[in-house]
């Protein structure tokens, strides 16, 4: 069993590590606290070629392997968060159902410039009442003549004010229930598509979470993404992808707060020597370090089934609910380790705390990771 | 035009140093290696000219061992168009002549019409292959330069290095040999098109006989490594302002000769 990245792999990681390091980090605290879109390093990793690195060349992208996303994903949420999520998603969420469900016109208009990072996409499932339960669209869309009109609301769209096409989900027959979603491209400026509000977060802050509104909103058919009632399906598959990409955010957040940690244990002194030589201290470091590694494993596994074509659904949310579960306790811990200044801003493991909390939900929560292991570890009995 | 970029694989700036058994080389064991930065501005400078003349060839040389390849792939990563990995037992122990000699017979070969160094590496910070290397093949040379442009014609290039108070300009007849100082450019990331390409591009091997060398002694060989002394510890000075101020003005005159 090989367990360890190709030069390739190491040569992306490392690209990623001195950029976020040299680029991001510096301003990583600022885009927090103002709650700004981070316009200028999105547009560089699009050249880059990071925002769509798993897609092929020939559509704009990078032509790597989910192993080389993961890794580039851990080392920018070292850093910053909202950077590893407004990359996931692009590439993720948006760019692979495109790749993977559309045709070569809608890949040439809606995936390519997306690919390329000229432009940034979003994924629009959640409504008010769809949440972990995203077969209940309300969303609705009624055929007439080469047009859809799309009418409801949709919340919680990652990256949904900057996009500039959105991938939405809505119910073209209700009676069928979720054999009845069906997903569309619908481009912003399309009148009767707007975005009343985005939301004020706890963490995340420099990525933007947005709400949709569409009234009478008019999408052509060429727009739709597969066919009538294939949307959940579509849903589903680009949800069990991008997970790993949540995880591999989740890796990064505990490793950029356990990094923290350890150098903060190293210089800081109490009862005469650094705390690092206490014990509680070193346990708290050990836990870290174990439950973190166990963490990356779990998601760069994932990411190997996904890109050796076999099965990876149960992987990806074993990864998923271990690694926003690590976070949270990791991110927890560091700021124990920082006493009264970690609950400050001053050593930013405070800002990964924050960022934390979301990784157990959106995505799916921890519990419907939980939900997806247990049908596949029961088979079709649960 | 063709420009050839000689770079050497060092330890990473953040490495602690440790001297290794027998006490004549560094412990290597755990090191992660990098292209020496001050060889980064120079494949960036590389690239640029090649880039603003819209056409030419790039071509990346390092002499090392097995590992020194991947140094190589970052350079083609960055996009050099190609590599030579200069890799023979017999440049074990290579001193900057030997490596300066080595290099000059690669270029004698590929016949560059500018060849670019950093302007030391961070390792052993010796900088003399430049030097030595101009010297071997007869050409000159403008060292620690933080800005340059090839003329037109590719007949001369303008380079310019800093001097106390300002700019001290040249003009070089092409061919030519420049090692690079910081500041003259920002080095670019490499993109993933490049590190996805990188792995399709040349890396050629060459031993000393396929440049008609033979194993030589170094000129200069190393005696011994010695670490620094550990840092005394700090001295704090006792008493009221008035009387602490003076005797450190005193210790700073008599005991560090500071002032």
């Amino acid at each position: 069993m090989r367990l360890t990245l190709t030069d390739e792999q190491q040569m992306i990681q490392t690209m990623a590590r001195e950029f976020a390091e040299s680029e991001i980090k510096p301003v990583a605290e600022e885009l927090d606290r103002e709650e700004r879109f981070p316009h200028e390093t999105v547009k560089r990793l699009g050249e880059l070629g990071m925002m769509g690195m798993t897609i092929p060349e020939r559509w704009g992208g990078s032509g790597a392997d989910a192993v080389s996303l993961i890794v580039a994903i851990i080392e920018l949420a070292k850093q910053c968060a909202s950077h590893a999520v407004i990359l996931t998603v692009n590439n993720s969420l948006y760019c692979e159902p495109i790749l993977t469900f559309g045709t070569d016109a809608q890949r040439e208009r809606f995936l390519t410039p997306c690919a390329r990072g000229e432009k940034i996409g979003c994924f629009s499932l959640t409504e008010p009442q769809a949440g972990s339960d995203a077969a209940n669209q309300q969303t609705m869309a009624v055929r007439d003549g080469d047009h859809y009109v799309l009418n409801g609301r949709k919340i919680f769209v990652t990256n949904g004010r900057e996009a500039s096409t959105a991938l939405v989900f809505c119910q073209t027959d209700r009676a069928k229930g979720r054999n009845g979603v069906t997903a569309l491209l619908v481009d912003k400026g399309t009148p009767g598509f707007s975005v009343p509000r985005t939301e004020e977060k706890l963490g995340i802050r420099a990525s933007d979470t947005a709400e949709f509104l569409f009234e009478d909103c008019r999408v052509p058919v060429a727009n739709r993404l597969g066919e009538e009632g294939q949307g959940f399906k579509i849903a589903l598959a680009t949800l069990a992808s991008s997970r790993i990409g949540i995880a591999a955010q989740g890796v990064g957040i505990a490793t950029g707060a356990y990094e923290r940690s350890v150098a903060y244990a190293r210089e800081r002194k109490a009862f005469g020597v650094p705390i690092g030589q206490h014990q509680m201290i070193q346990w708290m470091l050990a836990d870290m370090a174990t439950t973190i590694e166990g963490a990356r494993l779990l998601t760069l596994r994932a990411a190997a089934l996904k890109d050796a074509g076999q099965p990876y659904v149960k992987a990806a949310s074993m990864a998923k609910y271990f690694a926003a579960e690590t976070a949270m306790k990791v991110t927890t811990d560091a700021i124990q380790v920082h006493g009264g200044y970690g609950y400050t801003r001053e050593y930013q493991v405070e800002r990964f705390f924050r960022d934390a909390k979301i990784t157990q939900i959106y995505e799916g929560t921890s519990q419907i990771q939980k939900l997806v292991i247990a049908r596949e570890v029961l088979g079709g009995d649960a | 035009m063709k420009i050839l970029v000689a770079i050497k694989q060092v330890p990473d700036t953040a490495t602690q140093v440790k001297i290794g058994a027998g006490g004549k080389a560094i412990d290597t064991a755990g090191i992660t290696w990098i292209v020496s930065p001050y060889d980064e501005f120079a494949v960036e400078e590389a690239l640029r000219v090649k880039e603003k003349r819209g056409q030419g060839e790039v071509v990346a040389v390092c002499l090392g061992p097995d590992r020194a390849k991947e140094a190589l792939r970052s350079c083609l990563a960055m996009g050099c168009d190609r590599a030579i990995h200069l890799n023979d037992p017999a440049w074990t122990a290579a001193d900057t002549l030997t490596t300066a000699r080595a290099l000059a017979a690669v270029i004698k070969q590929e016949q560059p019409q500018l060849v670019l160094c950093g302007r030391q590496a961070i390792d052993d910070d010796m900088g003399a292959v430049t030097a030595q290397l101009s010297e071997v093949l007869g050409w000159p040379c403008a060292a620690w330069i933080m800005e340059e442009s090839v003329d037109a014609d590719g007949k001369n290039v303008r380079a310019a290095r800093q001097v106390e108070g300002g700019l001290e300009v040249f003009d070089l007849p092409l061919p030519a040999v420049i090692s690079a100082q910081k500041g003259l450019n920002e080095p670019r990331y490499p993109t993933l098109k490049g590190i996805m390409g990188a792995k399709k591009k040349e890396i050629k091997d060459v031993k000393a006989s396929d440049l008609g060398l033979g194993a030589e002694p170094p000129q200069l060989s190393v005696v011994a490594l010695e670490a620094l002394p550990p840092r005394p510890p700090g001295r704090v000075i006792q008493g009221d302002v008035a009387t602490a101020v003076k005797e450190l003005v005193r210790a700073l005159r008599e005991e560090a000769k500071a002032i």
